[in-house]
């Protein structure tokens, strides 16, 4: 009865769609390179490395169920807890670039000249290799001749060795790191704002508010859902940095690698290094529900901020 | 609308509220200035020598103008050879993926067949997925069939993609319906109609994606380090991180480096600026 009523209304929306039986055919050999390579290359990877976190590999031969084990040791692992600390640290400090991207796309938005031009320099350092860019602040961070400590010392603030102690790295990999994205930030944002309607500001104005007011009642508002966007992107992203840790402390043997590493660096080191597939696998599922949880908590939060019309 | 119409009738005419413009001319200008000072720094200390750029106080130009650093650079790094792997695989995972993506966000877009809603859910999962996730599985992958070391290996994981084909369908299901009714009238079959009509439609989106799947390619490090262990596949940034583990204090050196393997896709972005700003817009995602 149900499949009597169903089918004319389904061969209708067909007709009108003018959708026919054949051209569903070709949507399989259309979809067919996609999910075959999604199949094999990243739905498999994924179930491997799920039951990898529970097997202890040997470098040769086939590996073994154990358990709990792997997520067992990395719970007493010091290592592993300092990476974690990196790693939160590091995306708490880059998310102090996005107040600074606000106010620079409200600014751009604000000119009438210029705003190719600078759009253009806030973003060469996305387009700039992150291993240069890594290689560049090491040489401006470096404690004994670096451009930075000079430029504090005509303030009389003492310089520090920011990339050999790692008391500091993880701040110096956070300056970078905001320098790096502040473009990708801005280009988002600009997008945002392009959307508010301008009657808005010609009302409020109308009214009397100044500019400062505006952007605390009319900009940030309408604007917070693309900035709770950037809010997410920039947390999936922070967590997962490797390259600068890297290139400005891993690859030239520099002891403060040890106190400096994140929860990627660390999954690096264990999988492709050391070879322990197990360890590198569990510390992947670990970041995995990291970046789920903290995903979910921020949208949790947004109800708090977040403005929809 | 009406105020973009007003401004656009009337662009002579200041807006009230321009008319302390010099005035957030002057922050920008700052925050430019702290944005480009690391190319400054890093283009004046490439023409210094090794004990210029650790003299303190630090000279701004270099006193004795050398271009040792360069010479030093092409001297110990096979910069053509790794230009060739780098522009390579870009090209390889750029075109296979708007191919892969195009393909398959028309299908989910268009056509009918049995369970895509559910494969469009999978794609979408995966899609949030970090890709740490996928890289032990795809190294055994690509060691268990003779890739290693090789320029294929460097390309084809990123050739398919959840994102990209997630792109191409939102692109397809915004456009009207009937040209592809047109077309079909006209004769043309669902590849057809797809090649020459749809797609070509489709090109801004076509562009975003090639240009961010390229500035991913270009810049990527963690794969090609797993990848290219060793062996003469390697791209820039591995060929770059490795002359740094060599020549760690050679500073003029290492900018010299840093600066000639950057320029190529600085070029490319300030003449395809737009599909730059478009590619970030659209996604945003890093990775």
């Amino acid at each position: 009865m149900s499949t009597q009523t169903r089918e004319p209304v389904r061969s209708a929306k067909r007709r009108r769609t003018g959708v026919s039986n054949r051209t569903d055919w070709w949507a399989l050999v259309m979809i067919a390179p996609a999910t075959i390579g999604l199949a094999v290359l990243y739905l498999w990877p994924f179930a491997s490395t799920f039951l990898t976190s529970f097997m202890n590999v040997p470098a040769f031969g086939p590996g073994q169920f154990t358990g709990l084990d792997n997520y067992a040791r990395l719970l007493t692992d010091g290592d592993f807890w300092r990476a974690l600390r990196n790693s939160g640290l590091y995306t708490g400090l880059v998310l102090l670039g996005i107040p600074i991207a606000i106010v620079l796309a409200a600014l751009i938005q604000q000119v009438s000249r210029g705003r190719a031009i600078y759009r253009v320099l806030f973003f060469l350092p996305v387009v700039t290799l992150p291993v240069a860019v890594g290689m560049v602040w090491r040489f401006i961070l470096n404690g004994d001749f670096g451009l930075f400590n000079w430029a504090l010392s005509l303030f009389g603030i003492p310089g520090q060795y920011w990339v050999a102690d790692d008391r500091f790295t993880i701040y110096a990999f956070a300056a970078v790191g905001i320098w790096m994205t502040l473009g990708i930030n801005l280009i988002i944002l600009g997008a945002g704002l392009q959307s508010i309607p301008m009657d808005l500001y010609e009302a409020s104005s109308l009214d009397g508010a100044g500019r400062i007011r505006q952007f605390f009642s009319i900009t940030l508002p309408l604007l917070s859902p693309t900035i709770f966007f950037v809010m997410i992107l920039s947390v999936i992203s922070a967590l997962q940095m490797f390259d600068l840790v890297f290139v400005m402390l891993g690859s030239i043997n520099n002891t403060a690698i040890d106190g400096s590493k994140t929860i990627v660096y660390l999954f690096y080191e264990a999988g492709f290094v050391q070879f322990r597939q197990g360890d590198a696998a569990a510390i992947a599922m670990v970041l995995l529900i990291i970046i789920m949880a903290a995903t979910a908590v921020q949208f949790r939060l947004q109800k708090k901020w977040v403005v929809y019309e | 609308m009406s105020s973009i119409a007003v401004r656009a009738t009337a662009p002579g005419r200041p807006a009230p509220s321009r008319r302390g413009e010099w005035r957030i001319h002057v922050i920008l200008v700052v925050a430019a200035a702290l944005m480009v000072v690391p190319f400054v720094w890093e283009i004046l200390a490439s023409f210094k020598t090794n004990a210029e750029v650790s003299s303190l106080p630090p000279t701004i130009l270099p006193e004795q103008p050398s271009v040792r650093g360069y010479a030093t650079f092409f001297d110990s790094v096979p910069f053509w050879a790794q230009f060739g792997v780098s522009a390579a695989s870009l090209v390889m995972r750029v075109v296979g993926q708007v191919l892969v993506a195009a393909l398959a966000g028309y299908a989910f877009a268009r056509l009918r067949f049995p369970g895509r809603n559910l494969l469009f859910v999978i794609f979408l999962l995966m899609l949030m997925v970090p890709s740490q996730l996928f890289l032990l599985g795809q190294f055994e992958i690509i060691r268990d069939v003779g890739l290693l070391n090789t320029i294929p290996a460097l390309a084809i994981p990123g050739i398919f993609s959840a994102f990209g084909t997630f792109l191409m369908r939102q692109a397809f299901i915004t456009m009207p319906r009937e040209y592809e009714e047109a077309a079909r009238l006209d004769g043309a079959g669902p590849v057809r109609t797809f090649w020459s009509v749809m797609l070509p439609m489709a090109r801004p989106t076509v562009a975003a994606l090639a240009v961010l799947t390229s500035l991913y390619s270009w810049n990527d490090l963690l794969w090609p380090l797993i990848v290219t262990p060793t062996g003469d596949a390697r791209p820039l940034p591995v060929g770059l991180a490795s002359m740094q583990g060599q020549f760690g204090t050679d500073y003029p050196a290492l900018m010299a480096g840093a600066l000639i393997c950057t320029v190529p896709l600085v070029l490319v972005f300030l003449f395809l600026q737009r599909q730059f700003f478009a590619g970030i817009a659209s996604s945003g995602l890093k990775g």
